[in-house]
């Protein structure tokens, strides 16, 4: 796999829109990049458009015939939403992780984890044994479920079946990581472990971030997009947004100005 | 309103329930007695080893029985229910998960015209499909007619509990790159098999009672056969012609054959009820638990004896 050049942009969306319906946007003329191995942080007001933009990012609207998207989004300098790519294919490389834990209630804590490996061929089982452990490991999850990784995900905690999801997403090892409010659920240590994960996983992943813990975006991040309204307001290196944002509009949500 | 005219309207509209309640649940209760007090002499061992026979055999009181009817139930509705499953499940998937293909519409339509159809045409569309082109009447005919029978009930609440599976399994299972169809068999089937089981098992308890469909494909046979390409005993068409016939001894018996009819009808649901139960436990992980207890009491008490 060509790993491209650190801090190159991996994706990029041109006018990206996003409409509910006719005339119900969820984001405007979206045109910022993303960088080859760094995280970026998405940011705003709740109802602003972070998951909607997340999710248009891995093509997770196709199902919702409502849904009407115009303008582009690059991986690698192709358009994930041109005729001829396939949907599945975009999502082995641009995994994500939801809002809310999603856990598969009916299979195992291993089967959950394993689920994505095994669709790609993947079944011998000490292979499958070290992705999963591996996996479960980099969630923070594996001391707490090692004991019982056949018991149904479903049994698991909220916060738990957070961690699950994201080894389950980590297990196929995508080239970007989407992340919808990851660490919502999750009580302080657990959040810390999963933050130092994802600055680990930098070396091998890009990732975004959506989070409304703005000491977690300056913890982990190394960009910040700041969303307002459906539309992007501004994008630059973290620093920058906390420190000395352009935008008159980001200094006063970062100052409590809106919530 | 006062406080006394509250309980008032409370126990008024309480005593309305209970009464509603007994209106359905005495006419029930006067079927069961009535079938039992009726036929229950008739259920001796003969009853479940003998074949019914010519009317001459009951009438001189040699043995005879409907062991051919209880057998020939079970063996026409079992096939027709594996006939009937992957058609139900398939259009059910296709309501539910498919709703853009074109086809969806039209199998919509197709559904809902069977579940309305009315049973007798059910066996007439199986007479013109199979006994015309066969040449006679034959056991897999009746399993043809109920499987008519089994379709629209089986697809109705396979898409019914696929509807009400979450959205956010189906995304989880697409996000990871697994193809939709992936998606439905592997994560969505199995989330809503406990809602499928119960639906294959209310059509199976519906079609075992089911005497019009039979008439013209299964047709009837006095003696045991388990021959498929020939005609077949079934209880609801034998009651059926029982109730009719002018001898006593038969009638006898008929009631006889009801009573088995109820239960099988009874047990199918109750046989459901526990599957569903026990499915749902393992999903919980209820078993997996108890056994991790168990296991970790018995380690205990090694260390304990030690
Ligand atoms: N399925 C949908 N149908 C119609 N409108 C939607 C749908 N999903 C989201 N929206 C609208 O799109 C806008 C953006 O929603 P989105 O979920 O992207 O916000 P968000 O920034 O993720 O908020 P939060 O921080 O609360 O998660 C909102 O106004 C929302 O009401
Ligand atoms: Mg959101």
């Amino acid at each position: 796999m060509s790993n491209p050049v650190n801090g190159s942009v991996r994706m990029e969306t041109k006018d990206l829109s996003v409409r509910y319906g006719p005339a119900i946007y969820g984001i405007q003329n979206v045109s910022m990049p993303v960088h080859a191995n760094k995280v970026t942080a998405l940011i705003g007001p709740s109802g602003c458009g972070k998951s909607t933009f997340l999710r248009a990012l891995n093509r997770m609207h196709d199902l919702n015939s409502d849904v009407e998207i115009t303008g582009q989004a690059l991986l690698d300098g192709e358009d994930i939403y041109a005729p001829q790519v396939d949907a599945v294919v975009v999502r082995r490389k641009i995994g994500m992780v939801f809002q809310k834990p999603t856990p598969f209630p009916t299979k195992s804590i291993y089967d959950n984890v394993a689920a994505g490996l095994r669709l790609v061929g993947i079944r011998k089982k000490q292979v499958l044994d070290e992705a999963v452990e591996k996996a479960l490991t980099g969630a923070a999850l594996w001391d707490e479920v090692k004991d019982r990784l056949k018991s149904p995900g479903g049994s698991l905690s909220g916060g738990q079946q957070q961690r699950l999801c994201i080894a389950r997403a980590l297990a196929v090892e995508p080239e970007v990581l989407l992340m919808d409010e990851p660490t919502s659920s999750l009580d302080p240590a657990s959040t810390l472990r999963v933050e130092s994960l994802i600055k680990q996983l930098k070396d091998q992943v890009t990732i975004i971030i959506v989070t409304h813990n703005m000491q977690q975006a300056q913890r982990v991040s190394d960009y910040t997009a700041f969303f307002f309204v459906g539309e992007l307001v501004e994008v630059s290196p973290t620093g920058t947004i906390f420190g000395s944002p352009r935008e008159e509009r980001t200094k006063e949500y970062l100052s409590g100005a809106f919530s | 309103m006062t406080l006394k005219a509250r309980y008032a309207r409370d126990a008024a509209i309480q005593v309305g329930v209970v009464l509603m309640t007994l209106i359905v649940v005495i006419p029930l209760l006067i079927i069961i007695v009535y079938v039992v007090a009726n036929g229950i002499t008739a259920l001796n061992l003969d009853f479940f080893t003998q074949e019914l026979g010519s009317p001459a055999r009951a009438i001189q009181g040699r043995p005879a029985g409907l062991r051919a009817s209880i057998i020939g139930t079970i063996v026409i509705d079992l096939i027709a229910l594996a006939m009937a499953l992957p058609f139900g499940i398939a259009t059910g998937i296709m309501m539910s998960e498919y709703p853009e293909h074109p086809f969806a519409p039209v199998t919509r339509l197709m559904v809902s015209t069977l579940n309305g159809m009315p049973a007798v045409l059910m066996g007439l569309l199986a007479y013109a499909l199979v006994v015309k082109n066969t040449g006679g009447f034959s056991a897999l005919a009746g399993s043809v007619a109920l499987a008519f029978v089994m379709i629209p009930i089986i697809s109705r609440t396979t898409e019914s509990v696929l509807r009400v599976t979450p959205w956010s399994l189906r995304e989880a299972g697409l996000s990871l790159g697994l193809p939709r169809w992936r998606v439905t068999v592997s994560l969505v089937l199995p989330a809503a098999r406990a809602g499928i089981v119960t639906g294959a098992l209310i059509a199976f308890a519906r079609a075992a009672g089911e005497a019009a469909p039979l008439l013209l494909t299964s047709f009837g046979n006095n003696y045991f056969s388990m021959d498929l390409t020939q005609p077949m005993d079934t209880l609801p068409q034998r009651l059926y012609s029982l109730a009719i016939s002018p001898y006593r001894q038969w009638h006898s018996m008929g009631w006889g054959g009801a009573i088995i009819l109820l239960l099988f009808v009874m047990l199918t649901f109750y046989a459901g009820r526990i599957a569903v139960k026990k499915m749902e436990e393992r999903a919980l992980g209820v078993n997996e638990e108890r056994r991790t207890a168990r296991r970790k009491t018995r380690k205990d008490r090694r260390e304990a004896n030690q």
